[in-house]
């Protein structure tokens, strides 16, 4: 007869009757890493100096989870409270903030595409975290699932993708006209319909179609993890610099330094541009890295 | 205008069904491209072009190439598991 468990160990080892999987996808080639050894019950522990003040950080995490809590629901509770009531006839959003984008935008970004003045002018603060959210996203990706530098596994897990003549000669056609349209569509982000994300996209997007095509042998000297890693955070970088003098300035544009120019000129719209093609180098980057390391086993 | 307006909506709500009813997973991955693309037009039509560029290039290429390699590799990881024999019963 089984004796009863406390809830503890219940909560250690819920799934351990889970259908495991390593074992089924592994196969020899990748062998299932050693079962873990089985922790003697009531061990003493090596290091009784780091697991007495283990012990304690154990004791205070609960408290301070508790307390980090509580702060966000009072923050978000008193945010929500300062609100206007909903529907009221003079809240500022419904009367003032669309006019004045609407009828001021183009003189204040100088951007042509209102949405691209909008994203990346007005509420460039938001748009910065959506690009944070994207590299973090990839970044727990790479810190969970990316193998060790292990040259004996990496080559084990490509998938080989068949040669294939359509394949390569559409490629050949194809990809330096979408890498073109994807530039195209960066830096016209402040006159047309278009931005850095989606350019950044279509131009993740040609990469991967000459990758499929041609191998990454080529592109591997370029781009691989490390430089990916260097593009990522400069371009990061350079945003959250570029834009963080609005803080000090109050969310007004410093439209001395960073003219909006003439509205409709490749060159206007001030911080708009560069801001464009950062987003759009990381996005590309993402979905090209995202692409790569899942195409050769190392994810 | 109007009545092709409709039929891309009818199109989408389709396509929608069709993706998750569908039990070859490579055709429902197919339709759900279709689904994009029926949802860029009606972007475009909706006067966002902004979102129907990125939906063409997010929905229709690159989450659908994702899934495809996911389907291949899934695919090689069978067809590896059966020709070693380890191939468990269910």
């Amino acid at each position: 007869m089984e004796r009863k468990r406390s809830l503890k160990e219940r909560l250690r080892d819920w799934d351990a009757d889970a259908f495991d999987l390593t074992n089924e996808i592994a196969g020899p080639m990748h062998p299932a890493p050693a079962a873990l050894p089985e922790r003697p019950k009531d061990a003493e522990p090596e290091d009784a100096l780091a697991a007495e003040d283990f012990r304690v950080l154990r004791r205070a995490y609960p408290i301070l989870a508790a307390l980090l809590g509580l702060m966000t629901v009072v923050f978000l509770l008193v945010a929500v409270f300062d609100l206007p009531p909903f529907g009221a006839a003079g809240t500022p959003t419904d009367n003032e903030v669309a006019l004045r984008y609407v009828r001021d935008g183009m003189t204040e970004t100088g951007a042509v595409n209102l949405v691209a003045g909008v994203i990346l002018d007005y509420r460039a603060f938001d748009t910065l975290g959506e690009s944070h959210v994207l590299f973090t996203a990839l970044v727990a990706v790479l810190i969970l699932l990316l193998k060790a530098e292990d040259p004996a596994i990496d080559d084990e897990g490509t998938l080989t993708l068949r040669q294939d003549r359509i394949v390569t000669t559409a490629a050949s056609i194809l990809v330096p006209i979408i890498v073109l349209f994807g530039l195209y569509v960066i830096l016209n982000g402040h006159l047309g319909p278009g931005g850095g994300f989606s350019g950044g996209a279509i131009i993740g997007a040609g990469l991967i179609l000459y990758a499929v095509a041609f191998g990454f042998s080529r592109l591997e000297t370029k781009l691989n993890l490390g430089s990916f890693r260097i593009i990522c955070l400069a371009a990061l970088w350079f945003y959250s610099l570029s834009k963080c003098y609005s803080f000090f300035c109050g969310a007004n544009g410093l439209h001395t330094v960073f003219s909006p120019g003439t509205p409709g000129r490749i060159l206007s719209a001030g911080l708009i541009l560069p801001l464009n093609a950062a987003v759009g180098i990381v996005v590309a980057c993402t979905m090209y890295g995202l692409f790569s390391l899942f195409q050769r086993g190392k994810i | 205008m109007e009545y092709f307006e409709l039929l891309l909506l009818g199109l989408l709500v389709a396509c929608g069904a069709a993706t998750c009813l569908t039990k070859n997973l490579l055709s429902a991955v197919v339709i759900f491209m279709a689904y994009s693309l029926v949802m860029s037009i009606l972007w475009a039509i909706l006067r966002a072009p902004d979102l129907a560029v990125t939906e063409a290039a997010v929905g229709a290429g690159i989450s659908s190439l994702l899934l495809f390699l996911t389907l291949k590799k899934l695919r090689d990881l069978r067809r590896k598991a059966q020709e070693d024999g380890t191939e468990k019963e269910s």
